[in-house]
């Protein structure tokens, strides 16, 4: 097992992406008129996007559950983790625990009564959530800012490079564990599970702990990758981290890296984010082009840009 | 005396108002293997679902070694020792064949990452005793059907289960597949499990079983040794009728112009599984035929295939039109019209929303006319006008089904098992008012049925499907002594 991954094709892969990564901080020495500290900040971003997209697709791609509302997830670990620096002003760490448990126990009192719901239904509870939670974080706008957003005291770092590689080794770290439940006898069980619940049920599988196991996963990582974010950004805005738009962004990332290939969802949201940076003396059309960019990938290659790569021969 | 490993007292399971399964008990002991026969409808699916606990029972008891289970979640009784073989499966496509067989020796815990090493070992064994040794690292997307079938019974006895519910074990397999499965299920016999096998006529099992239990409409109707249960006259009257009445009638004009409709060589393929292997009919107009057929043989296909459904090779010519090149809404406008098994109402309209939809080509007089006629017919879906479809009794919905076909104005209806799942008090309601469609309109009928009883006294001429092909042809009075014994 262990010598398999080591040789797969997705972990040499990723050593030869994650080399470049580490690369592109020095990237001034040698090519003078790029924007470093530009270009690392819109990496940072992408990185903890990626996260919300992997935390994504172990819910759609392994227990076959669409969650339509990710940034609900997102969106209490990094108030959670805002409001607790502000008021109570804990250092950053034990805030982005407790965001970890604010999305856990939020994404759990959303899920216990909605996965025993069949058919659409647990995605439009998802949906309806992230709509509740906006509206929640505007009425408390004395504490959380309402609509034009809260700054947080404490910030990761200032500097560029530093946010980087913290941004880039949580995204290694999230990769890893996501990734490898994924890959695991656990994701196993939960493809499966997803696939066909009533074949896994009466292969002794309890379906439901699986799904809510994965689930709570996702809660955690979106929780965690949330706070982080917020902690880079130095303030916390339901534009960024709860509105609609933001929750259809990381949904695209996935489809568009490939569904059930966790990994994927990493090329996903970096393409997309810098798809929306290069595209951006475009105005209002830069977001149609990368729209319409996700939309013939979605229909010309359903398994995704790493999915496509991956999965050849699988299929008759 | 072997161990009594399953007892099954009192079982019933209702569903709405509908009585699937009633009053059904029965034993099954260790190294034996008991046959679960009755035609569509009749529970028998419902009653491994219920073993299984893929459906609660709503009475009963089902006991496994002594402890009741009636009621327990599926996976809990998959590990008490039940397992169970599905007709249909839906493999991981980016799994190998060994990959699944793994997957169900997998505890389910959430804090084991990896499997045992013994897994492995484990796995192959299992794989290498249903005979998939060749396939361990294929793709289940590139096996043919029988390696699935086989895959799927790996996975069932991954467990080592003392009990294996198979559900029509033999369907979609060819002849030496069969062999080789029935020998499969007789080693596990011999290994010392108790087995169920769930099939729609003694014939299929005959050879396997030792003990075959019957069941017509949600009830038993018969037990005993395969031989005593074919012989039964309650089993005789369900699968062939008590006297076969030959319908045919005169006045139907012999072989004078070209047939209505003409199927000539038709095959279809669902992946690997052949529906249908090249299968040529011919109806004229204004004749009434049945082609009857097991649950499986084909008959839905060939009616798909007529109607435009699915893909085919071989011509299909309705009114000297070749359809090949039509889509399904223009064959239905053209009027061949499919009355289809599953009825396909529209559950939250009302009756007379439904057959208004039937109708929505007509004018609004003729419409008005169509209806008022279909009313007549039916008078019972007058009664239930202002209802919504769903929730008619399974009588009313076929009656709507078959009214909002009709309300197409077809030239030519297809029936599909219009009797699947109804009591006998509707079915000669339905009867009656196929009769009086045979007697008062031009509609030429096409009616697929396994229920024989139904078929025959209807038709003018009959086709046998068996396992994708036409076996047999001719009149309804010949076809208890040539056809009949196929159907026990």
């Amino acid at each position: 097992m262990t010598r398999s991954l080591l040789s797969s094709r997705v972990f040499l892969g990723s050593v030869v992406v994650l080399a470049l990564a580490a690369l592109v901080p020095f990237l001034g020495r040698v090519v003078p008129f790029i924007a470093v500290p530009y270009a690392l900040g819109v990496l940072t971003s992408a990185y903890y996007f990626g996260v919300f997209a992997m935390s994504w697709d172990l819910l759609f791609g392994y227990a076959g559950e669409v969650n339509f509302g990710p940034t609900f997830l997102i969106g209490l670990g990094a108030y959670a983790a805002a409001l607790i620096n502000n008021i109570l002003h804990w250092p950053i760490l034990p805030c982005v625990i407790a965001a970890a448990v604010a999305a856990l126990a939020g994404g759990l009192m959303l899920a216990l009564p909605a996965l025993r719901l069949r058919g659409p239904y647990f995605g439009l509870v998802t949906l309806v959530a992230v709509l509740l939670l906006q509206d929640v974080i505007v009425v408390f706008a004395h504490w959380t800012g309402g609509e034009i957003g809260m700054t947080v005291p404490d910030v990761l770092s200032i500097s560029a490079d530093t946010n980087y590689w913290i941004a880039l080794a949580f995204l290694v770290v999230s990769a890893a564990i996501i990734y490898g439940y994924a890959r695991s006898s656990l994701g196993l069980i939960l493809q499966a599970a997803g696939q066909d619940p009533v074949e896994a049920a009466a292969l002794g599988f309890n379906v439901a702990k699986h799904k809510l196991a994965a689930f709570s996963l996702s809660a955690i990582m979106s929780g965690v990758a949330g706070a982080m974010l917020i902690f880079y950004l130095g303030s916390a805005s339901v534009d960024v981290v709860v509105d609609l738009a933001i929750a259809v962004q990381v949904i695209i990332a996935a489809v568009l890296g490939g569904r059930r290939t966790i990994l994927g969802s990493v090329i996903g949201a970096v393409f997309l984010i810098l798809a929306g940076q290069v595209l951006l003396p475009l105005g209002q059309l830069s977001t149609f082009v990368v729209a319409l960019i996700a939309l013939l990938v979605i229909l010309f290659f359903p398994d995704g840009l790493l999915g496509q790569f991956l999965h050849v021969g699988e299929r008759e | 005396m072997r161990t009594e490993r399953l007892a099954v007292a009192g079982l019933t399971k209702r569903f709405g108002g509908l009585v699937a399964v009633k009053d059904i008990a029965f034993a099954l002991h260790d190294g034996e293997i008991l046959g679960l026969i009755g035609p569509n409808g009749s529970g028998k699916s419902t009653v491994i679902k219920l073993i299984m606990g893929i459906e609660r029972p709503t009475a009963g008891s089902i006991t496994l070694d002594g402890t009741e289970i009636a009621g327990w979640p599926a996976h809990r009784i998959s590990r008490a020792g039940i397992g169970i073989v599905f007709q249909h499966s839906r493999p991981l496509h980016r799994q190998t064949v060994l990959e699944h067989v793994k997957l169900a020796l997998l505890p389910d815990s959430l804090l084991r990452l990896a499997a045992d090493p013994h897994v492995d070992a484990r796995a192959r064994a299992i794989a290498e005793r249903v005979g998939l040794e060749r396939v361990l690292d294929r793709y289940p997307g590139t096996l043919p059907f029988a390696d699935l079938r086989r895959l799927e019974l790996a996975k069932a006895i991954a467990r080592d289960p003392s009990v294996v519910l198979v559900d029509e074990p033999f369907a979609g397999l060819t002849a030496s597949e069969i062999a080789e499965f029935a020998g499969l299920i007789r080693s596990l016999r011999d290994a010392g499990r108790a087995l169920l096998l769930v099939d729609h006529n003694v014939k299929s099992v005959a050879a396997l079983v030792d003990r075959v239990l019957a069941m017509y409409l949600g009830e038993r109707i018969a037990e005993g040794s395969a031989e005593e249960v074919m012989r039964d006259e309650t089993v005789r009257r369900v699968y062939l009728g008590g006297a076969i009445e030959a319908g045919g009638r005169t006045g139907v004009a012999e072989g004078t112009a070209a047939p209505l409709l003409e199927v000539d060589g038709v095959s279809v393929l669902y992946g690997k599984a052949q529906a249908l292997d090249r299968v040529s009919i011919a109806i004229r107009e204004r004749e009434f035929v049945s082609i009857v057929g097991l649950n499986g043989a084909g008959k839905t296909s060939l009616f798909n295939a007529i109607s435009g459904f699915v893909a085919y090779s071989g011509s299909i010519r309705f009114g000297g039109r070749n359809l090949a090149t039509q889509s399904a809404a223009a064959i239905a406008r053209s009027g061949l019209v499919q009355c289809p098994e599953t009825r396909e109402l529209f559950g939250d309209l009302s009756v007379r929303e439904n057959l208004e939809l039937g109708g929505s080509h007509l004018g609004a007089t003729e419409r008005a006319e169509q209806l008022a006629w279909l009313l007549d017919l039916f008078p019972i879906l007058s009664e239930r006008a202002q209802q919504a479809a769903r929730t008619l009794s399974g009588g009313e919905q076929q009656m709507l089904a078959i009214a909002r076909a009709l309300m197409m104005r077809p030239r030519l209806l297809i029936l599909d098992e219009p009797t699947l799942g109804l009591a006998p008090v509707i079915l000669s309601q339905l009867s009656k008012a196929l009769a009086r469609l045979r007697e008062t309109t031009e509609i030429t009928f096409l009616l697929g049925e396994q229920n024989v009883t139904f078929a025959l006294p209807h038709a003018d001429r009959v086709y046998v499907l068996e396992h994708a092909r036409i076996i047999w042809e001719g009149e309804p009075k010949r076809f208890a002594e040539e056809a009949g014994a196929a159907y026990l």
